[in-house]
């Protein structure tokens, strides 16, 4: 219900939102994102304060001691007691803005007590967010740009989330102290969701540590924020915040999702059915470097692909793998059997690949690599 | 004895073997401003990739090659040989001397820059591409991931590195064994002074630089592991070592510049620099405060909470010594006789426009709001406010300023108006607009963005276009006035100027200062 409801909101002033152009920061849906919103306006004023005060004389002595108006020149030049002033004043009004900030930034620091733990990891160039479960039933996604290449290359029109949309959000319940452990798979990214006030950098091989807990149901969108490569302004954050009621149905679907992705796994899919998923795979983690009709770009052409058209082992093992020293990933971790099998098949049978091969979820679970 | 005048060498010799610091100094300056254009021509690529949302012009691989150049070619080619430049004209003018103190060093310095930064231009064809990990070339974005030209990049680091080592050892050992008899340190001119100070930074920190190159290319050819947790290092780590560089190296490039402010605000408000002796020890307050708040540039890796406190209280206080200098400044200009050729006028731009970001940097200063601001617009407008208005204003005024003492021309004062007019507000249109799309949450380094922002980044591509475009207004500005400017003869070109170098004739000879002149002012007093 919320978050139909906020979605309806969203579409009707969404045209508002666009027209206006934001010119501050936002203080955002949570407490945190308040006291930074209001450190950053205090600092502000105060930087204000002290710009009119000394442009002020500034621009007093510009119109006032002008040569051209036959002012002569005093030849003061020292004056202790106001040099220790203006050392002093502002050494105090440092030390009064100390205070919020140091208050503001060990409330940042309170990881303590988390109701839900997400383990978030940097991948060039998409999310992956695992809800870590005590029961060890961990539901873990990728999250991919949804936005689509037409749109990039000014042959669709932009749609209203242009860039800051997926194809699978971060949902997660309101209300709820929820901890982000992240961390990154290849270079630094960084996760940033300005409307929930979380910003940490994901270190490969390092687990970063921060918090939220959204009062507000909502769609906040962000996006990453260290460069990661050429696809860096291309991997956005969305983050869904629903209800504890919508949070457990969500999750409860994901679940039975994941189980019968693993029942899926045991058995022999048609044709069909791998084409099918095969092509949604394809374009959610090939198609930015291979291109939409296989004809390659940052990677190589799949299209009429030696290694595509060999033999299928090599071909699994550079999809599960990578290609150390390119761009070229390594998916084993990434896909699951029949994502893999499907995929591999989709890459086989399309752009003019005709092997007529097909792989089967079985085929895979020996090969995949984790 | 001392009449042993002889001319420079005919044809290019003069220029290859010179050993004069003034045409050592011409050689630098020339050098930095043709990199100035370059990192500007990449700066106007990158600006009209982003005049609209969606990719027009260029690949985002390509985008990012194109950043990363403009910040190394900016930061190393453009603003630090300019005031390498500048501080070999003028130190020994200004200390009494007769040339640096290591002549041969100094031709040397400059005449490896060139190759340097032509093998960093040249990897723009190499396969792969330019590097394309932003100038900061954090770790493992520039090591495991990076295109095979890295190797070529660290080299590059590498030279420049030598050349500002040499550079900065000359001028410490000019500026303490040949000032001229009665030249004590209290009584040198501030520009002096800065760059005392910032050949003392340079020294320290240049080593450590090449130390992080160094490690990189040792993972990147020979097996180690110092930026990679597989092998028991640490990505962090590499932002530590760059940053203990990269914060004082900021100081770099601002020092000299508040150096040439501390000498044109007196001469245009005729009326000594307020609180001479204050200026020093702010100079060297922040020089010392640069080397121990490296970190705030690291706010969101994850450091302990009592290393954040401390960056941020030690990173607040660098407020205290910088507000210092732009009170004097202002208290300099009270009560002169202002006058506002176009040197002044880059000045009070400069004292503005710094002032400025120097504010947006006590507010990223704050470690809780910096959460919000790191790694956004935000980001870049502050820089840009204290290195394009900062930086590059103070050294155009100083151009202005010292430019028709060294060839006896004087400029076109209307066009240097014009141009500082239309710099200043293209400089404003470009940048201004940067601080909303930032706090509005544009990251920074994307080639492509939401439609929220597309306003401001066309405001800002056409501020950019006009700010550019102003720049060849000052070449051509420059060029007319060495070929064809009205001549000035006499000694102090303008009446308000005070200092050695105003002593000399006009256009300053070849050598000057074989014998060390007397220096009668009293401190306080340049």
């Amino acid at each position: 219900m919320g978050r139909n409801f906020s979605a309806a909101a969203l579409v009707l002033f969404a045209p508002l939102v666009g027209a206006e152009n934001q010119i501050n920061m936002s203080p955002g849906v949570t407490e945190i994102g308040v006291s930074i919103f209001e450190l950053h306006m205090l600092i502000m004023w105060i930087c204000v304060a002290i710009g009119v005060l000394v442009f002020g004389a500034m621009f007093y002595s510009i119109y006032a001691h002008r040569k051209s108006k036959g002012h002569q020149a005093s030849q003061f030049h020292e004056s202790t007691k106001v040099e220790v002033a203006w050392t002093v004043v502002p050494f105090l009004i440092l030390i009064a803005m100390a205070f919020p900030a140091t208050s503001t930034l060990l409330d940042v620091y309170d990881n303590d007590d988390s109701e839900l733990d997400i383990l978030i990891t940097g991948y060039q160039w998409k999310w992956k967010y695992e809800y870590l479960d005590a029961s060890g039933e961990t539901v873990s996604f990728f999250s991919n740009l949804a936005t689509s290449q037409e749109e990039i290359y000014n042959t669709r029109e932009k749609g209203e989330n242009y860039l800051l949309e997926v194809d699978e959000p971060l949902v997660i319940p309101t209300h709820t102290k929820v901890r982000f452990l992240i961390t990154a798979n290849d270079v630094i990214h960084s996760w940033w969701v300005p409307e929930i006030a979380v910003k940490r950098d994901a270190i490969p091989g390092f687990i970063n540590e921060a918090w939220t807990r959204v009062p507000q149901e909502g769609i906040y969108r962000g996006q990453c924020t260290e460069l990661c490569g050429a696809y860096h302004g291309f991997m956005p954050v969305e983050v869904h915040a629903v209800s504890r009621d919508e949070f457990d149905r969500w999750m409860a679907a994901k679940r039975g999702v994941a189980a019968a992705q693993n029942a899926l796994a045991m058995q022999t899919l048609s044709v069909d059915e791998l084409m099918d998923q095969g092509q949604r795979v394809y374009a959610a983690a090939c198609l930015a470097c291979h291109g939409a009709g296989g004809e390659g770009g940052v990677g190589k052409a799949i299209a009429g692909s030696p290694i595509v058209l060999g033999d299928i082992a090599t071909h699994m093992a550079v999809v599960a793998n990578g290609v150390p020293g390119s761009a070229m990933q390594a998916f084993g971790a990434q896909l699951s059997a029949v994502e893999m099998a499907a995929v591999l098949t989709y890459q086989r049978n399309a752009f003019g690949n005709n092997t007529g091969d097909v792989v089967q979820p079985g085929d895979v679970t020996g090969t995949k690599n984790g | 004895m001392g009449d042993h005048h002889h001319g420079p060498a005919k044809g290019i010799s003069r220029w290859l073997f010179t050993t004069n610091h003034k045409d050592i100094g011409t050689m630098y300056l020339w050098f930095s401003f043709a990199m100035f254009l370059l990192g500007g021509f990449f700066a106007m690529v990158i600006r009209a990739e982003l005049f609209q949302p969606g990719m027009q012009l260029i690949e985002p691989g390509f985008f990012n090659q194109m950043t990363t150049l403009h910040g190394l070619i900016m930061v190393f080619g453009a603003i630090m040989p300019s005031f390498v430049g500048l501080a070999n004209w003028l130190i020994p003018m200004m200390i009494g001397a007769p040339d640096m103190a290591l002549p041969r060093m100094n031709n040397w310095s400059f005449w490896i820059l060139p190759p340097a930064f032509l093998m960093l231009a040249s990897t723009l064809f190499m396969e792969g591409g330019a590097p394309a990990f932003g100038w900061t070339f954090y770790a493992p974005l520039s090591t495991t991931y990076a295109a095979p030209s890295v190797t070529f990049f660290i080299f590059a680091i590498h030279i420049l590195g030598v050349s500002s080592i040499m550079g900065s050892i000359n001028i410490i050992a000019t500026v303490m064994n040949m000032r001229a008899p009665g030249m004590t340190y209290m009584k040198m001119p501030l520009f002096v002074w800065t760059w005392l100070i910032t050949a003392f930074l340079l020294v320290a920190v240049m080593p450590v630089l090449a130390g992080a190159v160094t490690m990189m290319l040792m993972d990147i050819h020979f097996g180690t592991s110092f930026f990679s947790a597989a092998g028991g290092g640490d990505p962090v780590l590499f932002q530590h070592i760059f940053w203990f560089f990269g914060h004082p190296e900021v100081y770099i490039i601002i020092l000299p510049a508040f150096g040439v402010v501390s000498q044109i605000i007196p001469a245009f408000s005729r009326k000594p620099l307020f609180g001479y002796a204050s200026m020093v020890y702010a100079t060297a307050s922040i020089a010392f405060l640069s080397f121990i708040v490296w970190a705030h540039h690291m706010y969101t890796v994850g450091m302990p909470v009592a290393g954040e406190l401390f960056f941020m209280y030690a990173t607040m206080l660098i407020a205290v010594p910088t507000g210092v200098k732009v009170f004097n400044w202002i208290t300099t200009m009270w009560r002169g006789a202002l006058s506002f050729e176009t040197p002044m006028l880059f000045c009070i731009g400069f004292l503005v426009l710094f002032t400025l970001g120097g504010f947006t940097g006590l507010m990223l200063s704050i470690a809780p709001a910096d959460f919000q601001y790191h790694d956004t617009y935000f980001v870049v407008a502050h820089f840009h406010y204290v290195m394009v208005a900062g930086a590059v204003f103070s050294m155009t005024a100083a151009i202005y300023y010292w430019l028709p003492k060294w060839c006896g021309r004087m400029y076109n004062e209307s066009m240097g108006k014009t141009h500082f007019w239309i710099s200043f507000i293209g400089f404003n249109i470009t940048f201004f607009p940067q601080h909303f799309v930032g706090l509005a949450g544009m990251p920074r380094r994307i080639p492509d963005y939401a439609l929220q922002f597309a306003d401001f980044n066309m405001m800002s591509s056409i501020g950019a276009f006009i700010y550019g475009a102003s720049q060849l207004l000052f070449l051509f500005n420059v060029i007319a006035t060495i070929v064809a400017g009205k001549r000035v003869s006499e000694e102090k070109v303008w009446d308000g100027a005070e200092g050695l170098e105003w002593t000399v004739a006009t256009p300053a000879p070849y050598h000057t200062f074989e014998e060390p002149p007397a220096v009668p002012r009293p401190a306080g007093t340049i």
